[in-house]
């Protein structure tokens, strides 16, 4: 499975890198932010999507409310430390699948992440 | 500045160093701080804004700074690292986000991180707004939050206007 991580630390990329090497998906396409995104997804078409609120340059609320216009299915997961629940509201109306408030610990993120593929699987 | 606006710093920093670093943090008594200087040579700062308007310090002296750095990214970097600041900016960004989430019924935003590093380097902040600087020990060496922040008076009388409407 192709996967796109979109977060300005590289720290944090790293980590969820790691998280995703321990789950088997190794196919790892990473940006920075909100436009970096956007300039790679057509030529790596990822399956599921890590993304970041609060970055430079295009934010990833931003970024998933545009991906949404042309993309309705590929399955979004916000990892932020962004924890009201306004904006987690916010967000699953702006298109993303689940969410993850950091900080979050590896089995936290791969439950969220195999939820999510789950769902899908399941609708699919 | 009020008093509850400082236990959510408390527990986030708490939150954020066991969760992401397996790191317990002892926190010590709140004081006042007074001048400009930081307390320790390395600083990650972000502001807030909206409702709540200041800015969060986190400063460490460079050898726990380095400490943590490494418990957090895994490797041994250096302060003059890109890695290092990207590093220490995360861990000021979950430390802030954490607090904010538990100032309910306020909409505040945090602004993307920015780290300082270098002996006596100071950060301006506010002069009308109190910085309560807290003191934090951990295994890796001991740490500071420093907070300046107000509540904007224009959100204390929408608050109050909704809660007795």
């Amino acid at each position: 499975m192709r996967v796109m991580l979109i977060d300005d630390s590289k720290t944090m990329r790293n980590i969820q890198k790691s998280v995703l090497g321990q789950l088997g998906y190794t196919e790892i396409e990473e940006a920075c932010d909100g436009q970096d995104a956007l300039s790679k997804i057509g030529a790596f078409s990822p399956e599921l999507i890590l993304v970041d609120w609060n970055m430079p340059n295009m934010d990833g609320l931003t970024f998933v409310k545009t991906l949404r216009q042309t993309d309705k299915t590929t399955p979004m997961i916000m990892v932020t430390t962004e924890a009201e629940k306004s904006r987690v509201i916010e967000a699953i109306k702006a298109g993303v699948n689940n969410y993850v408030v950091k900080p979050f610990t590896p089995d936290l993120l791969g439950q969220r992440i195999d939820e999510t593929i789950s769902k899908l699987e399941a609708s699919a | 500045m009020d008093a509850s606006y400082i236990s959510p710093f408390v527990s986030s920093i708490q939150n954020v160093f066991t969760m992401m670093l397996q790191l317990p943090v002892t926190v010590g008594n709140p004081r006042i701080k007074t001048g400009g200087k930081a307390s320790h040579d390395v600083s990650g700062v972000i502001g807030m804004s909206g409702d709540v308007v200041g800015s969060i310090v986190l400063s460490f002296p460079r050898s726990t700074a380095e400490s943590v750095v490494s418990l957090f990214s895994g490797e041994q970097l250096g302060v003059d690292s890109p890695d290092f600041a990207d590093a220490i900016g995360e861990l000021v960004n979950m430390v802030s986000g954490g607090a904010k989430a538990e100032f309910t019924g306020k909409r505040v935003s945090i602004s993307c991180p920015s780290v300082v590093v270098g002996e006596n380097h100071h950060i301006a902040m506010q002069k009308d707004v109190p910085c309560v600087v807290i003191p934090c020990e951990t295994d890796c060496g001991e740490l500071t939050i420093e907070v300046s922040i107000q509540v904007q008076p224009e959100s204390s009388a929408t608050n109050t206007q909704t809660a007795s409407a």
